[in-house]
Parts: C-alpha cells; sequence; structure tokens
C-alpha cells in the first residue's frame, strides 16, 4: 500500500502511460507543444454543449480534473469522452480517481459519458482494480524517472500534439 | 494560419478590441490577433497603451530593426513553455567543455553543407567555383580534430571567407562582395547580407519562444555575445537556406536597382523599396512547403526552423542525437 501522501500521480499520467509511455514521459518533464490541437477544441465544444447546466472541470488537489460530480445516494464522478477509442486509458483514469478519493476517505463511483454514442458506463472500483493501480503508480513514477523513452510510430501519432517533436528529426 | 506582419514605415500600434491596427499618415491597416505570428518593424514604432501587454499576452514578439536593417531588440513575451529539466541540460551541455564542442562542431558543419550545396547548385554552370568547393570541403575535414570553441570558430570564419570568394566568381560586378564588412556594410550585397542575417536572427528568436529552449544558453557563440545568443548558433544553419537563396534571386533576376539601396560606399543601406523587396522575397521563401520524409507530410521552411530546435530538445534531453539540417532538396 502507497501512503498517500507520497502519491503524485496525475490523472492525465495514467491516461498517458495507456496511450503511450513518450508521450507521459514528455508531459511529465513540462515539455509541452505550443498549439491547441483542433482535438483538444472539439473536446471542449462538446463539453461545452452537452452538459451545459452541471458544474464541470472540477479539480481536486491538481491531481484529478473530472467534468462532474453527481450526489444522488452516493456519489458519481462524472467524465466526459468523445469516443472510445481510448476507452482502456479513460477508465484507467476514472478508476485512479476513486482509488485516490477512497485513500482520502470518500467512496464514489465513476461514469464515463459519451454522448456523441449516447453511452454511459459505470466503473467500481474493487480490490483487483487497487492492486492493478498500486502496480501502475510504481510504474509511472520508474519511467518519469528514467531517460525519454524512443518515440514509435503508430496511427494515433498523426493526430498527437508531440508528432512534429517526436518525427520531425528524421 | 497565423503569419509574420512586416512593418516597413514609422507609424503607429494602437488596440481596438481584438485587433491591432496599425496607422499611418495614409493607411489604417488591421492585424487580426489571431493571425499574428510575430512583428518585424524597420520603421519607428510608436504604440498606444495597451497594445504591448496585449501582444505579449498573445505571445507575439515585435522584432525592432534599425534603418540599416540591424537587430536592435525585441518585446519578447514571457515564456510560457517552461521546462525545469530541459533549461538544466541545457545549461549543462554549455558548462561541459566537451559536450558544448560538439553541439558547436555540428552548428559548424551543419551551416557548411549547407554552404556546399549551394554552391554545388551553382558549380553546374561553372568550374570556377570546384578549388573553392575542395577548400571548404578540406575545411570541414579539419573539424572534428579541434575541440576549442574558437578553433571551431575559425573553420567557420574561414569557410565564410571562401564562400564569398566564390560567390564572387558569379556575381556580376556591381554585386561582389570583397571582404565582409558588417558595421556598416560598405557595398551592395555586405548591405543585403546584413539585412538578411539580422532578420534571420529574429526568425529564429521567434520560434525558440516557443519551445523549451532557453535563448540565451548557447554553445557555438558565446552567450555574452548577443543577449539571445542561441538564436546566433541556429540562425548558422538556415541562412545558407533562406537567407543567401532570397539574395541570389534578388540578383540573379535583377530585381535590385539604384532606387532600392541608399547611402553612399562605404555607408550603404536598403532603401524602403529595397527593404519591401528583401522582405517580399524572405517571407515568400520562409512559406515554401517541401515534403518531409519523416513527418510524410509539407512542411514550410520556417517550420523547419522549429523542428531544427525540437531535435535540439530532444539532444539535450538525451534521447536523440542532434543532427543539423541539410538541405535534402
Ligand atoms: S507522436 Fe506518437 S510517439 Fe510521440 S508522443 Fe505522440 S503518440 Fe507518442
Amino acid at each position: 500500500m502507497i501512503s498517500h501522501t507520497d502519491v503524485k500521480v496525475t490523472g492525465t499520467q495514467i491516461n498517458y502511460y495507456f496511450i503511450c509511455t513518450t508521450k507521459l514521459w514528455l508531459f511529465s518533464h513540462h515539455i509541452q507543444m505550443e498549439k491547441e490541437s483542433d482535438e483538444v477544441s472539439m473536446g471542449k465544444h462538446i463539453h461545452e454543449t452537452s452538459y451545459e447546466r452541471t458544474k464541470k472541470n472540477i479539480i481536486i488537489d491538481d491531481v484529478i480534473a473530472v467534468d462532474f460530480i453527481k450526489k444522488h445516494d452516493g456519489i458519481e464522478i462524472h467524465d466526459v469522452k468523445k469516443s472510445r477509442k481510448m476507452e482502456v486509458a479513460h477508465r484507467w483514469q476514472l478508476l485512479y480517481y476513486l482509488y485516490y478519493l477512497k485513500q482520502r476517505g470518500v467512496s464514489a463511483i465513476g461514469v464515463l459519458d459519451y454522448p456523441l454514442l449516447k453511452k454511459k458506463e459505470i466503473l467500481h472500483l474493487g480490490d483487483s482494480e487497487e492492486r492493478e493501480l498500486e502496480k501502475l503508480i510504481q510504474e509511472i513514477l520508474a519511467l518519469v524517472s528514467s531517460q525519454m523513452p524512443s518515440p514509435m510510430k503508430r496511427p494515433l501519432c498523426k493526430k498527437c500534439s508531440y508528432y512534429e517533436f517526436c518525427f520531425g528529426g528524421e | 494560419m497565423k503569419t509574420n506582419y512586416y512593418i516597413t514605415k514609422d507609424g503607429v500600434l494602437r488596440r481596438k478590441e481584438n485587433t491591432v491596427y496599425f496607422i499611418d499618415k495614409t493607411e489604417q491597416r488591421a492585424l487580426p490577433i489571431q493571425k499574428i505570428y510575430a512583428i518585424y518593424a524597420y520603421g519607428n514604432l510608436s504604440f498606444t497603451s495597451g497594445v504591448v501587454s496585449y501582444l505579449a499576452k498573445n505571445g507575439v514578439p515585435i522584432h525592432f530593426f534599425n534603418s540599416y536593417g540591424f537587430y536592435e531588440g525585441s518585446l519578447y513575451p514571457r515564456e510560457t513553455l517552461v521546462s525545469g529539466d530541459a533549461t538544466i541540460k541545457q545549461a549543462e551541455h554549455y558548462l561541459d567543455g566537451e559536450r558544448r564542442s560538439i553541439l558547436a562542431k555540428l552548428f559548424v558543419e551543419g551551416a557548411a553543407k549547407n554552404i556546399l550545396r549551394n554552391l554545388n547548385y551553382y558549380s553546374k554552370d561553372t568550374n570556377s567555383l570546384t578549388s573553392y568547393i575542395e577548400k571548404i570541403e578540406h575545411e570541414l575535414g579539419q573539424l572534428p580534430g579541434y575541440t576549442t570553441i574558437p578553433q571551431i570558430m575559425s573553420v567557420e570564419g574561414h569557410i565564410r571567407d571562401f564562400y564569398y570568394s566564390a560567390l564572387d566568381c558569379i556575381f556580376p560586378a556591381e554585386f561582389q562582395i570583397g571582404e565582409r564588412v558588417k558595421r556598416p556594410p560598405n557595398n551592395k550585397t555586405n548591405t543585403l547580407l546584413s539585412f538578411g542575417n539580422s532578420l534571420m536572427y529574429a526568425t529564429v528568436l521567434s520560434e525558440i519562444y516557443n519551445t523549451q529552449l532557453n535563448p540565451t544558453i548557447s554553445f557555438l557563440h558565446e552567450p555574452f555575445e548577443r543577449r539571445f545568443s542561441l538564436s546566433l548558433d541556429v540562425a548558422e544553419i538556415f541562412k545558407p537556406i533562406i537567407v543567401d537563396r532570397v539574395i541570389f534571386k534578388l540578383i540573379n533576376k535583377n530585381m535590385l536597382d539604384e532606387t532600392d539601396f541608399s547611402g553612399d560606399i562605404g555607408n550603404m543601406l536598403l532603401s524602403e523599396s529595397g527593404r519591401k523587396k528583401f522582405l517580399q522575397e524572405y517571407h515568400e521563401r520562409l512559406s515554401r512547403t517541401i515534403e518531409h520524409k519523416g513527418l510524410g507530410r509539407e512542411v514550410s521552411y520556417q517550420r523547419l526552423i522549429r523542428l531544427e530546435l525540437y531535435k535540439l530538445v530532444k539532444h539535450v534531453l538525451g534521447t536523440q542525437k542532434y543532427k543539423p539540417l541539410v538541405m535534402w532538396w
């Protein structure tokens, strides 16, 4: 069990781990690119149009950033996504939020909303997910403190904001 | 798409809502803020309040040049892409003599190879260049044996001397360089070179702003030479690709006449019409695109500068050794 004071991992880092470790490394070392890609502004647009009346962009401890929180019987953490392409990454990111909250004595469930697909996915944090997340955190910390992983070209690179950074030297 | 604005006249910059206006006696020109990449000011430019901070907030640098076209200074917006790691690593590469000289040599090598590309292009028509090309290649061959910055700089100096002598073989008499004289330039081509090199410096600086690199930490040039000396280093690679080729075109196509210069031999400058012609060709060249193999898409020459800086970031971070851009087209 990792004490919650030394966990400095953010949700974005968990997400990037599943997308690309080069991206994870660059982001973690504050190597960011100047332009908001169209992807980003598209994402914003969805947020603004689909959930206008709910409170959005809730940031907790600079670790969690979710779109909104609902309270019925328990707490629901909602994250809005536009497609299921990065589903695994989205899922672990949200599970990590649940884990993070649990460390602080708050139990919650997660909901991934796909307004464009009119779909929802409900996530619960179980023991096996917790163990998996703890391993993940260790791996991320190790990765970030070693050399930058060499970029590997895949189809998703073309839409990545680091594309020119990674492959412009060839 | 953002673009560079070149202001060759005296006037005022004023902000009205989301638009910046350039105003002078004869015109009022709108520069929408989302469109401005950088401003190059060649006249006396004054500002009404608010416009400077507005430009800075939007990450737009303004570069100032004097009547010779020499770079005077920039309003350089506060850096937003800061990475402590990258800065420390960049400084490490400066402080460690061996690592510094590796980079210094790579800048000289890249510049020399682009110079050779220019000369080889011309040597198709004339054999008189062959001996200069050989001399430059010989100098380049010496480079690996050198380790100190003065040695590396002297290779660079010799290569430039041979280069300009070679160009004198093909330029018409009116445009002979003779000796490279900078301050003030003493003849037409020296004037063009000074003008273009200052411009290149500012263009590279605008690109550095959009990366994590610190513009004050350089490798080939000494950091105290100019405030933003990293620009001098990287400009070496691009001068032959961009500035020199603009000058070749202006000269070879007979695009310049007496009215484009003012002042006397020994103290010559570009007139307003000369500046306009130069800036137009320069801008055209920066915007020109070529197919980039690694990216599988077209990139502009201006973008190539950014890519070069990304390569440097990767070099200092230790992920990929820097290899200077040599024209492949
Ligand atoms: S371009 Fe590709 S390799 Fe580079 S960070 Fe993005 S996803 Fe990773």
